[in-house]
């Protein structure tokens, strides 16, 4: 192994057993009016975890795609253990021992693990139009004990949980046989313990002898796992580490090219005592049972917990998008009763969901659009026309105020960085005069650079005397943003703890507090 | 080493009940209380005779049920079946009674031009990408102006070929069991639904139909030729609409050229009521089977209570919206 930090293209001679799997050279893929990938080379080793890093449209993802065979390069060359290779169709790159994991889940919900796992591959009968229905199963039922995955091969990928449904991605490109493994933020949904056996099964894969290629937008895993990493900055490959040798603050500012500071925000003393939202025994079916907590002015509080924990169904429930069993929430002091988001947002509660794209934003519109469109009766005049005028001018002065990195009001906002849309999102419910305001997972596909604005952004708002509820499944992050941290397991809340002293291992300890009837075997 | 298990609570893992078969065993039920209701309410209902009446009313828009039933699953529409359908019947009485071909030929001809217009569709959809709602409603439209057009918009007759009504209802297991005179026609849907269910559980094209309306994306990013597979879907419809063009040359003893617009309609509705998922990725044959028995056991069983056609039309709408609400509902109650 080399010890020199930067082990460039040039500086490395291919040792004796040819341990290169993939050399890809002077890739490059244009989109309609988007240069994705300017020359691009990135290389695998046999029995290596390599880390590919980089902001959000680095070009980590479209990169791997013309390697997986998902899009094909217009220029350049991909050689497969020294072998020049064409990679035009996703079958392709298969039959070459290459196989991705995709960020989204790309499972078929209505056909079974096994018929998920084995798609296209299906074992036939005597008859090769027949299916093997039973060998199918038993192929995989072997798989899953290799791995030591605990599913039911006939269960339908839609009755299973997310992270379950994520190893049966996994299983299904371990189930090729693959050489090179590409691992598309294969974390992003899991949780902690989740990701120490994927981890685990990483590992196991490059002591097999796999190459494994792994993109993350958490840095601190990169230590953990990885062996060499690959940095890209906008479509273009910046430099490959040896991941020993590097600091992850030199990482850092290759990605963003300067040097950006990860300090940790200060918390600043919560003044206000007034509570503005008291939840008091939420329950909804087996999600919730019995939820109970309050949020002051100024107060950001953090829901830690589990992937399924029941947080995501708390938010929902307090702002009337599915209807509670039961529940008492006063805001400000006063009995409310909230029927549906409507009312919610006539109380000023807003919920930024943690998917933008499906449930916050109409991707198709403009900013200035999408700023007002929820307040949009504010805006009218005679004949229910929308004042222009004043609807340009709020919106202005909230791009303004939240700093939107916007080129114009005019811009669709399907063209902006996640970062950049979570700030519209945030706009569109200060337009509603929203003074609590839960966001779900709000950095979550957000690049490093746009994390700490939207943390900065989270300060901003509790200082402006708001009260926030922020979900994450990451601890650092709940850690480092929350004035107080209340943790759940299984639909309760099995704890509380001060910002300032809480750790995470009290977080985790109390996240996988189980209530005793409810044990999971 | 255990995963993706420690944030799930026990009720998440229990198996939930698979929407369409509770769709199908509640169209079970709803089928036998039509009968029941209908039974009770006139005598003639459950005559021999009625009953035959009935299935033979449900063999063509059953054949054509089976048909849309799988481009439904695979995620799409075709709403040319009807009019498909048309157009090889009248091919086939073109080959037999204008060109004097033999019937089998005629019968394969019909078949053919089914299957063609199978192709052309699949075609249109999976390489061109035009929505399937579009291009098969062009292909209601061109298949119902070629039958004008090729039939020289007169109706076709079979009065030189006696054989051919003869082998649809004619019957063959009232040879065998005197008395039991149930038309062969009706032998040629069961034997269809029976082919077609067959396809759809064992074969390589129906888990392909299934995972196409399930997930089109990861079928493609799983290496499947999601474009041949999505035009066999469609071509396996259009040979289903060629055969219940035949089929329905044969009991009418001519290729009515007029005939057919409509009838799409009626087939989607009998998929859909069988649990047929107009959202793709769920459904089955025997829930279409049953669909296509209660469109036309309560059709026949309001006309034999007299109730006047265009109020059988406005039952049979409101059956479908029924039958698409309460599939609605129970997927809400499953999440």
């Amino acid at each position: 192994m080399a010890t020199a930090p930067f082990v460039t293209g040039e500086d490395r001679v291919p040792d004796a057993s040819g341990g290169l799997l993939v050399e890809m050279e002077a890739i490059s893929k244009d989109f309609p009016g988007v240069h994705a990938l300017r020359e691009c080379r990135f290389d695998l080793r046999a029995g290596e975890v390599h880390a590919l890093v980089g902001e959000n449209g680095a070009g980590k993802s479209t990169l791997m795609k013309v390697l997986a065979g998902v899009y094909r390069q217009d220029a350049g060359r991909i050689r497969v253990k020294g072998a020049e290779v064409d990679i035009p169709t996703p079958r392709a790159a298969q039959l070459l021992g290459i196989s991705i994991i995709h960020q989204e889940l790309s499972l078929m919900p209505n056909l079974t693990a096994a018929q998920n796992i084995f798609i296209g591959r299906e074992p036939r009968r005597a008859l090769p139009f027949l299916l093997d229905e039973r060998g199918l199963n038993d192929q995989v039922r072997k798989l899953f004990e290799r791995l030591h995955i605990v599913i039911d091969p006939q269960t339908k990928v839609a009755n299973l949980a997310v992270a379950q449904q994520q190893m049966v991605e996994i299983a299904k490109a371990l189930s090729h046989r693959a050489e090179v493994v590409i691992m598309d933020e294969p974390t992003a949904a899991l949780t902690d313990t989740e990701v120490d056996e994927l981890f685990r099964i990483i590992r196991q894969l490059r002591d097999d002898g796999v190459g494994v290629v792994h993109i993350s937008h958490r840095l601190e895993e990169l230590k953990r796992i990885s062996d060499r990493v690959t940095v890209m900055r906008d479509g273009q490959y910046i430099a490959t580490v040896d991941t020993k040798a590097a600091a992850i603050a030199e990482i850092i500012r290759m990605m963003v090219g300067r040097t950006i500071y990860e300090e940790a925000p200060e918390i600043p003393e919560v003044a206000d005592p007034n509570v503005v939202l008291d939840v008091r025994d939420l329950a909804r079916g087996r999600a919730v049972r019995g939820v109970s907590f309050t949020v002051r002015r100024g107060e950001i509080l953090g829901f830690a917990g589990l992937v399924g924990a029941g947080r995501t169904e708390v938010a929902r429930a307090v702002f009337g998008a599915d209807r509670p069993d039961s529940a008492q929430i006063r805001v400000h002091g006063r009995p409310t009763r909230i029927n549906g988001p409507g009312d919610a947002v006539r109380q000023g509660i807003g919920y930024l969901s943690e998917d933008r794209k499906r449930y916050g934003l109409a991707l198709g519109m403009d900013v200035e659009t999408n700023i007002v469109l929820a307040t949009l009766r504010k805006f009218l005049r005679a004949f229910g026309r929308v004042d222009a005028r004043r609807t340009r001018a709020t919106a202005e002065q909230l791009v303004q105020r939240l700093a939107i990195k916007t080129p114009s009001l005019r811009q669709k906002v399907r063209n902006l960085s996640g970062g950049t849309q979570q700030k519209v999102v945030v706009a569109k419910w200060l337009t509603a005069n929203t003074d609590i305001l839960i966001f779900d997972e709000p950095t979550r596909g957000i690049d490093v650079g746009a994390k700490s604005e939207i943390y900065h952004l989270l300060n901003e708002l509790a200082k402006q005397g708001k009260a926030i509820v922020m979900i994450s499944s990451e601890l650092p992050e709940i850690l480092r943003m929350s004035h107080r941290i209340v943790v759940m397991c299984e639909g309760r809340i099995t704890g509380e703890l001060s910002g300032r002293e809480a750790t995470q291992e009290q977080i985790m300890t109390y996240a996988t507090m189980r209530a005793p009837v409810a044990t999971v075997d | 080493m255990r995963i993706g298990l420690a944030a799930l609570s026990p009720a998440r893992r229990t198996t939930l009940m698979r929407s369409d078969a509770v769709q199908r065993l509640l169209a079970f039920a709803a089928l036998i209380a039509i009968i029941l209701i209908f039974s009770l309410l006139s005598p003639n209902f459950l005559q021999f005779d009625n009953v035959v009446g009935i299935l033979i009313a449900t063999a063509v828009n059953g054949i054509l049920a089976l048909g849309v039933t799988f481009v439904i699953i695979s995620g799409s529409i075709d709403l040319s079946i009807g009019t498909v359908m048309t157009l090889s019947s009248v091919m086939t009485a073109v080959f037999i009674t204008e060109w004097h071909a033999p019937v089998p030929v005629g019968i394969l001809a019909g078949v053919s031009t089914g299957a063609l217009a199978g192709i052309v569709n699949g075609t249109l959809v999976a390489k061109l990408k035009i929505p399937s709602f579009i291009a098969t409603l062009g292909m209601l439209n061109v298949a119902k102006g070629l039958a004008l057009v090729v039939s020289g918009l007169k109706p076709i007759y079979f009065n030189d070929t006696p054989d051919f009504n003869r082998a649809a209802m004619g019957s063959v297991i009232g040879g065998v069991i005197p008395g039991l005179d149930i038309p062969n026609v009706v032998l040629v849907l069961f034997g269809c639904a029976l082919v077609a269910s067959l396809i759809l559980t064992t074969t390589v094209l129906g888990r392909f139909t299934f995972a196409l309306g399930s997930n089109e994306e990861a079928a493609r990013l799983s290496g499947v030729n999601v474009v041949g597979w999505k035009i066999a879907v469609f071509t396996l419809a259009g040979i289903f609409s060629g055969i219940a063009g035949v089929l329905i040359g044969a009991r009418l003893n001519s290729a009515q050229p007029s005939l057919g617009q409509g009838y799409e309609l009626d087939a989607i509705a009998a998929a859909v009521i069988g649990g047929t998922s107009l959202s793709g990725g769920e459904g089955s044959i025997l829930g279409t089977v049953i669909g296509a028995f209660i469109i036309s056991t309560l059709t026949n069983g309001l006309r034999i209570l007299s109730v006047p056609q265009e109020w059988q039309t406005v039952v049979t709408g409101g059956i479908v919206i029924l039958a698409v609400y309460l599939d609605i509902v129970r997927r809400r109650q499953q999440q």
